[in-house]
């Protein structure tokens, strides 16, 4: 019976209801959730106060807060990538995105009768995102409509939307002061980050729409089989359209709190490689490149994995000329982890170990 | 405990020694037994058929001696050796050639590059063009087929695509060439074809191993044949010595009754509405279907007989809406509609499942039950699932009602086999209760068991009242099914005929030609 069990498993198999462990075991998330806690106590190891929470005026500071604030950003892109991903699409554009509507918030602001006025922060940013929603109406017409490819089709934006910012700010780093605005990333509600609760809000209210209604299967349909969701009526490119034009928005919320945490847009620099981050959350949370199912809760893992890695780098003193080289092998760890073919090398050979281990015996 | 060994296996001529020996083989996937103990001898210069329904273990016999699966128990020996496969490359490079059901191929390289795919014949380090040109083209013209190798292959239409995929399998030198319903996809032609090809492969001593669930054309070109039955060898046969009676018996058993009584209860007896329900006027898309006149009335089936190309698919899709007419129009219950998407169809009660289950119908990640209640679910619109209740109701009598197994509703569809797929496929149209329903090849690839209950259940809906339109390659079927026949041919509808003592050989002579046709009505 054993060497049934050995075997890689075949696609025709009827997977056995498995145990407790073994669901754990073979949970998609098991290894990200590994790289995180592992990072946490190398952090420990080399800072000991790594993990201490203070309270100060009723918020709280330290690491752990820090690693979950910066990730929100990220967060935020990763998300819209993820439904973008299901559909088999690709969004390059959304770092263009980020600084175009941290542009466009930002000189309204400084460009408002009353520069620090809370009302002026909130028209800022509801314009920036109605920009937002015509930047993704276009991703989404090239690719739905037009039919471009969706790598090519969003790379238009990608290279164009700097230069769009560029216009927006006149090439010049736009610095408003307004204390609503700042308040995006550096404020706290319930003692927490409200950038935070922000890229949470936005999860929870996309794992409602896609998971509550039927919106999610249709989505990962069209992903995985274009031509036959169309013949069973999936209106298809209203849904591939929506999703960049949700990409563009959760793009452009992210580019306000960018701004918002540096009081300042930098239309060159603001969210660059940012699209690489997000895509990098999803894949590591499971969603696989090709299309078709996904998980959001994985794209959580995947940008908070992100941002315990960019924070730990300093702490166990790589030294920032490496920073990218160590990014890439944390990458690259934790995807041979997860890839179905490693796992199912490791387990074999784990358990060859455990029965020369039991004949010893 | 060696019961399985004796039994039924047909004497081997003297001078011959087989080139696979599969002995005791057992495969199991978790608690299922997928194979238990099935032994199957190849001959060379001998074309063996391997015969079963879907589930009978036909594919995992195939997979097992091809090393796709390993197995649990038993023994392989290829040319005199015990052999066990770990991966496909290495069964090839031991000249065991496969061309799978489906075409597993690369649409967007050339046919040469197609064929000669991982052995592509190099120069400088690189891959020598021209060279692989010449040896595509040698091959394919050895074969007698006359395709461009510099062409794209998804440039073909399937039925080309599958004997490039043959082509494949011919190139390596093989000693065993493994043919998983190539006909599937053929039209009678190119089925000719293909057996010039497996009888030259004979006399060259190839040893070939044909799976097909037609059961005439195993009798036209088969040797030997290997009959299993739930994983479990029934017995080897000489295939002259065994009737088609015999066989299905020992294939299947119970199914047999099902198509005689349907044959005897169905009677074709014409339906009692004169309603319309669909009617196409002048329906024509340049290029694909010259203008067609076609009424289908309520409760009637329709059935269209034709060659692949005939223009029989291109009808099904405008009537569909998955391509829009540029020409003439539809009538939905008398009213003039416009069908500019599949959407807008199923809205009128129309439904259409395609010839090309992979490619057009199966969403092989999901669920059996959301691949079900898709276009239900499509047609409520996003903001509007199905309530959970609901859903499990009608999925659960879907797959009971259709027999689906495994009953699972939560399998993922690319692990059901093909007649089971079709089946999720047909539920999940019946599911959103159509006027019309139009089946494009609903029983192709799929063993006698499942195309027995398809073919009862599209009897039964037209009883019921439903407006069936039933496409299919085999004219037996057409005819048992229709109350009225139209035929067609080179892109057009060519005769409209009450299904009263037609024959299958009436039939062809209509496809075959008109000159003869006229001769036809001539007397008659």
């Amino acid at each position: 019976m054993t060497d049934t069990l050995d075997r890689a498993p075949a696609p025709e198999e009827q997977a056995p209801r498995p145990g407790p462990v073994s669901r754990l075991l073979g949970h998609q998330l098991l290894w990200p959730v590994v790289a995180i806690v592992v990072m946490l106590v190398i952090d420990v190891i080399a800072v000991p106060s790594f993990l201490d929470l203070r309270v100060q005026d009723g918020h709280l500071y330290g690491n752990p807060v820090d690693i979950v604030r910066n990730s929100a950003p990220v967060m935020l892109v990763a998300l819209g990538m993820t439904l973008v991903i299901a559909t088999r699409g690709i969004d390059l554009s959304v770092g263009a995105v980020a600084a175009i509507a941290a542009a466009v918030a930002c000189t309204r602001i400084v460009e408002s009768a009353d520069e620090g006025a809370a009302s002026a922060a909130i028209l800022a940013c509801t314009t920036a995102l109605a920009a937002c929603v015509l930047l993704g109406v276009w991703n989404g017409f090239l690719v739905s409509v037009v039919g471009i490819q969706p790598i090519i089709a969003t790379l238009v934006l990608m290279v164009a939307g700097r230069g769009l910012a560029m216009l927006v700010t006149d090439g010049q780093i736009t610095t408003p002061s307004n204390d609503a605005f700042s308040g995006l990333a550096t404020g706290f509600v319930l003692g927490l980050p409200i950038a935070f609760l922000i890229a949470l809000g936005m999860v929870v209210l996309t794992a409602v729409l896609t998971r509550r209604t039927a919106l999610g299967m249709l989505i990962e349909a069209v992903g995985i089989n274009p031509d036959a969701s169309r013949l069973a009526g999936v209106r298809a490119r209203t849904i591939t359209w929506t999703v960049y034009v949700f990409a563009a928005v959760c793009a452009g919320m992210a580019g306000l709190i960018i701004a918002a945490n540096t009081n300042s847009v930098n239309a060159n620099s603001l969210g660059l490689w940012i699209e690489l981050d997000a895509i990098l959350a999803v894949v590591i949370g499971g969603t696989a490149l090709t299309g078709g199912r996904f998980s959001l809760a994985g794209t959580v893992v995947g940008a908070l994995l992100i941002s315990t890695l960019v924070r730990t780098i300093p702490s166990i003193g790589i030294p920032s000329e490496a920073n990218y080289l160590f990014k890439a092998f944390v990458v690259i760890l934790v995807c041979l982890l997860q890839s179905p073919r490693a796992r199912a090398a490791l387990r074999v050979r784990g358990r060859r170990a455990a029965s020369s281990k039991a004949v010893a015996a | 405990m060696t019961h399985t060994q004796e039994r039924g296996v047909t004497e081997l001529p003297n001078d011959r020694r087989p080139v696979v020996e599969m002995r005791d083989v057992s495969i199991a996937f978790g608690n299922v037994q997928a194979l238990d103990r099935v032994s199957m001898r190849l001959l060379p210069g001998e074309i063996h058929a391997l015969m079963g329904e879907n589930g009978a273990g036909k594919s995992t016999l195939i997979k097992a001696l091809t090393g796709v699966y390993s197995i649990d128990t038993g023994r392989i020996v290829v040319g005199g050796e015990e052999h066990e496969f770990a991966t496909p490359a290495a069964a090839q490079a031991a000249g065991i050639s496969t061309v799978y059901q489906e075409v597993n191929l690369v649409p967007n390289l050339t046919v040469a590059e197609n064929m000669l795919l991982g052995r592509e014949p190099r120069r400088f380090g690189g891959i020598n063009m021209g060279a692989m040109n010449r040896r595509a083209r040698a091959t394919l013209e050895r074969l007698g087929l006359d395709i461009n190798p510099g062409s794209l292959l998804g440039h073909h239409p399937i039925a080309v695509q599958q004997l490039v995929a043959i082509a494949r399998a011919v190139d390596v030198d093989a000693r065993v060439v493994i043919l998983d319903e190539p006909t599937s996809s053929l039209d009678a032609e190119e089925v000719q074809k293909l057996f010039d090809v497996m009888r030259r492969l004979r006399e060259h001593g190839v040893a070939v191993l044909f799976v097909s669930h037609f059961l005439d054309q195993v009798y036209e070109i088969a040797d030997r044949m290997t009959i299993l039955r739930n994983g479990r060898l029934v017995e080897e046969r000489m295939v002259a010595e065994t009737s088609q009676l015999e066989l299905v018996r020992l294939m299947i058993g119970r199914e047999l009754e099902v198509l005689d009584r349907l044959d005897r209860d169905h009677g074709r007896a014409a339906p009692n509405s004169a309603t319309p329900v669909l009617t196409a006027v002048g329906l024509g898309r340049k290029g694909s279907l010259e203008a067609t006149d076609l009424t289908l009335f309520e409760g009637e089936v329709v059935g269209i007989a034709g060659l692949l190309g005939s223009g029989r698919t291109e009808l099904a899709r405008l009537l569909f809406g998955a391509d829009t007419a540029d020409h003439g129009g539809l009538e939905v219950r008398s009213t003039r509609r416009r069908l500019r998407s599949p959407r807008h169809a199923i809205d009128r009660k129309i439904a259409f499942s395609s010839e090309d289950r992979k490619a057009e119908g199966v969403i092989g990640d999901l669920t059996v039950a959301d691949n079900m209640l898709l276009a239900l679910q499509a047609s409520r619109g996003w903001l509007r699932p199905i309530p959970s209740a609901t859903r499990a109701k009608l999925v659960r009598e879907y797959i009971q009602a259709l027999d689906i197994r495994p009953t699972d509703p939560n399998a993922l569809m690319r692990n059901l086999s093909g007649g089971n797929q079709q089946k999720v496929l047909l539920a999940r149209w019946l599911i959103t209760e159509p006027d019309v329903l139009i089946l494009d090849e609903p029983t192709r690839g799929i063993d006698i068991g499942a195309k027995a209950q398809i073919q009862t259940m599209v009897a039964d809906l037209a009883a019921k009242g439903m407006s069936v339109l039933f496409i299919s390659a085999e004219l037996e079927e057409v005819l048992r099914l229709s109350h009225r026949v139209v035929v067609m041919r080179d892109r057009r509808k060519i005769r409209e005929l009450a299904n009263e003592d037609v024959s299958v050989g009436d039939l062809l002579e209509i496809i075959a030609g008109e000159t003869r046709q006229t001769e036809l009505e001539g007397p008659a």
